[in-house]
C-alpha cells in the first residue's frame, strides 16, 4: 500500500474531497500535510489537490512551487516517488517545473464548471491500470485556467514519448460532443506525465465522482489503480 | 531604486483577454483598434544603489517567479 500524503497550501479546498477519494479505495486515510514541511520521507505518493493557493496571485500556482514543501517534493520526485497533481495541483506541478508547459486562461475566459469527457490514452501506468486504454469516461472540470500551452516541440515530445495521460474527449453524440476541448488546451491535453510515468498532472477531478452519491465512480479506477500498486 | 518589471504573454501565445478588452474597444465605437495584448506591471522599491546590479537582481527575479518563461517574456526598467 502507497503510503500517501495529500498537500495543503493556504487556499487549497479540494483536499477534503482528495482524502475521502484515497481513503475509500485505499481503506486508509491519508496523511494531510501544511506547506511548510520540509520532509516528505516515508512518503510513496504525494498529492496536490486543487483549489486557489495563495488566491492564485501572480500566476496559478506560481506561488505555491515556492513553497518550502515543493523542494521536497522534488527531492521525493528526484528518488522516484508518485506524485499526483489535480487542477491547482496540475499548475503547481508546471509552475515548479516538474512538468512541461503551462496552463493558460481558459479559451473563452470563461470558468469551467462542468462535467467533460476524457480519454484514457494509456493504461500501463500506475495511475490508470484499472482502465482500459481508449476508454472514455466522465470527470468535472472547475478552473478558469486550465488551457494547457507548450512550445510545438515539447507537445511533440510529449505525444512521441507516451506522456499524453488524457485528452478531452467527445460524449456520446449531440450538441456536447462538438465542443468537447472547452478551455482550448493543445493537442486537446487534459493530462501529462512526466518522462517516468511516475508523476501525472491533471486538470478535471477524478477525486469527484468517486461514488454512486457524487453521481458516478468514473474517477474511482485512478484511486483502484493507485491501491492496488 | 525603483524597478519597473512589464510582463507580457509572449508573441504567438493565445491572450483571450486582450481578444476581449480589443472586441469591448471595437464595440464602443473604436473601430482603430486591432490586436490587443494585456499583460501586467510590477513594482519594485529596492535598497540596492547600482542600477547595474539593480537590473541584474530584478531579472534574476523575473525569470525564477516574476514570469513564466514558457509563456511569457519581461522587460525590466530601472528608475531611480
Amino acid at each position: 500500500m502507497l503510503q500517501t500524503g495529500i498537500l495543503i497550501f493556504p487556499g487549497i479546498n479540494r483536499e477534503r474531497d482528495m482524502a475521502i477519494a484515497v481513503e475509500q479505495s485505499f481503506g486508509k486515510a491519508p496523511k494531510l500535510i501544511w506547506h511548510k514541511e520540509t520532509d516528505l520521507t516515508g512518503l510513496d505518493l504525494v498529492i496536490i489537490p486543487g483549489g486557489f493557493s495563495f488566491g492564485d496571485y501572480l500566476r496559478c500556482g506560481a506561488m505555491a512551487a515556492q513553497s518550502p514543501v515543493m523542494q521536497a517534493v522534488k527531492t521525493h520526485a528526484a528518488r522516484g516517488g508518485y506524485v499526483l497533481g489535480v487542477c491547482n495541483g496540475f499548475q503547481i506541478l508546471t509552475e515548479a517545473g516538474l512538468l512541461p508547459g503551462a496552463l493558460l486562461r481558459n479559451a473563452g475566459l470563461r470558468f469551467l464548471s462542468m462535467d467533460t469527457m476524457l480519454s484514457v490514452e494509456r493504461n500501463d501506468t500506475i495511475f490508470t491500470a484499472h482502465y482500459q486504454k481508449g476508454q472514455v469516461f466522465r470527470a468535472p472540470l472547475a478552473h478558469g485556467d486550465g488551457n494547457y500551452t507548450a512550445d510545438p516541440a515539447t507537445l511533440d515530445r510529449l505525444e512521441g514519448e507516451g506522456l499524453v495521460a488524457f485528452r478531452y474527449a467527445p460524449g456520446a453524440g449531440g450538441a456536447e460532443s462538438q465542443n468537447y476541448n472547452r478551455n482550448g488546451s493543445a493537442r486537446a491535453i487534459a493530462g501529462i506525465y512526466s518522462p517516468n510515468h511516475r508523476i501525472l498532472g491533471l486538470m478535471p477531478h477524478p477525486e469527484d465522482l468517486v461514488d454512486p452519491l457524487m453521481g458516478g465512480t468514473d474517477g474511482k479506477p485512478l484511486f483502484d489503480s493507485l491501491a492496488a500498486a | 531604486m525603483k524597478a519597473i518589471v512589464t510582463v507580457m504573454l509572449k508573441d504567438g501565445v493565445l491572450d483571450p483577454q486582450g481578444k476581449a478588452i480589443g472586441h469591448a474597444l471595437n464595440n464602443l465605437g473604436f473601430t482603430q483598434v486591432g490586436d490587443v495584448r494585456a499583460g501586467k506591471i510590477i513594482e519594485l522599491t529596492l535598497t540596492e544603489s547600482d542600477p547595474l546590479v539593480a537590473k541584474a537582481g530584478v531579472e534574476d527575479m523575473a525569470k525564477m517567479l516574476l514570469a513564466n518563461m514558457v509563456i511569457e517574456s519581461f522587460k525590466v526598467e530601472i528608475a531611480s
